[in-house]
């Protein structure tokens, strides 16, 4: 059941990113162009997630332990440290670059010609190159 | 004219769609939806821990080609970096995500709806980062 589950959830979550328009980086690359002609789109979207999971999260909570699991699997880390504020600098660059975060390079693979597979396979091997480096 | 390619009612329903998927992982499987999240644990595996994040990734990768059956439209997907730009970001967020522990999705909603100080910070920071590197490459180098 997690595995049907997931796949679902994944499926639902692709349709957001496709209806949403978020698979497209030209809209991307509009959002961040604060000082060109400025798309506001990805700021509607986030918001909408954000207040929906935001509501969301406070209904599931009611529950002591997931559906088809034993227990929620939540970080416990609280501190803001260095990785965190680097990695997600890093990661800002990247997103400008490509127009696309993970999520939306994955979707997009299915429909957008060859870019989304190398953006996906160089940020396969950015996750795995991330085991060597120590900070 | 000013935010002509803005599109609010799609954008409002499929971050509605998004946050639902995030509220039903949570409910059912009682995770973050995080994708580089979800992507990394597939990537480096721990034994009964894999299957689910590829059904999580095919679902994703999917969600287009039945839009794309549905409506008889197919979605658009334009990339106006050259492609080693795009590569070369695909690179970074694939670091970055790892090293501060989220992306978009794990930070940026799921995240933030917990009141996660690392996820707003790390939230702020990217957003921040993105928004100069696209100062930087298109106001000062003119890509």
């Amino acid at each position: 059941m997690r595995i049907v589950s997931s796949f679902l959830v994944g499926l639902l979550f692709g349709f957001g990113l496709v209806v949403s328009q978020m698979i497209n980086p030209a809209k991307i690359i509009g959002f961040l162009d604060v000082a060109g002609n400025w798309d506001p789109t990805l700021l509607v979207v986030m918001a909408s997630a954000l207040v929906t999971t935001l509501i969301g999260y406070r209904i599931v909570a009611i529950r002591s332990r997931p559906i088809f699991d034993t227990e929620f699997h939540l970080p416990t880390n609280t501190v803001i440290d260095r990785p965190l504020i680097i990695g997600a600098a890093i990661f800002g660059v990247g997103w400008g670059f490509a127009g696309l975060c993970p999520g939306p390079g994955i979707t997009a693979a299915a429909i957008g010609g060859v870019a989304p597979w190398a953006f996906v396979a160089a940020m396969l091997a950015g996750i795995w190159a991330r085991r060597f480096v120590k900070v | 004219m000013l935010m002509e390619n803005f599109t609010p009612y799609s954008a409002a329903i499929g971050g509605f769609l998004i946050g639902l998927a995030a509220v039903l992982f949570m409910a059912v499987n009682g995770r973050i939806a995080g994708i580089s999240g979800i992507v990394a644990g597939a990537l480096l595996p721990v034994r009964g821990d894999v299957i689910w994040r590829l059904a999580f990734v095919t679902g994703l990768f999917l969600a287009p080609l039945v839009v794309w059956f549905a409506t008889a439209d197919r979605p658009e997907v334009v990339f106006t970096h050259p492609l080693w730009m795009t590569a070369l970001g695909g690179l970074l967020v694939g670091f970055g995500a790892r090293m501060g522990g989220g992306c978009t999705s794990g930070h940026g909603v799921c995240g933030m709806a917990r009141f996660s100080k690392r996820s707003i910070a790390a939230t702020a920071t990217f957003m921040t980062s993105a928004i100069l590197a696209i100062f930087v490459l298109h106001h000062l180098l003119g890509v």
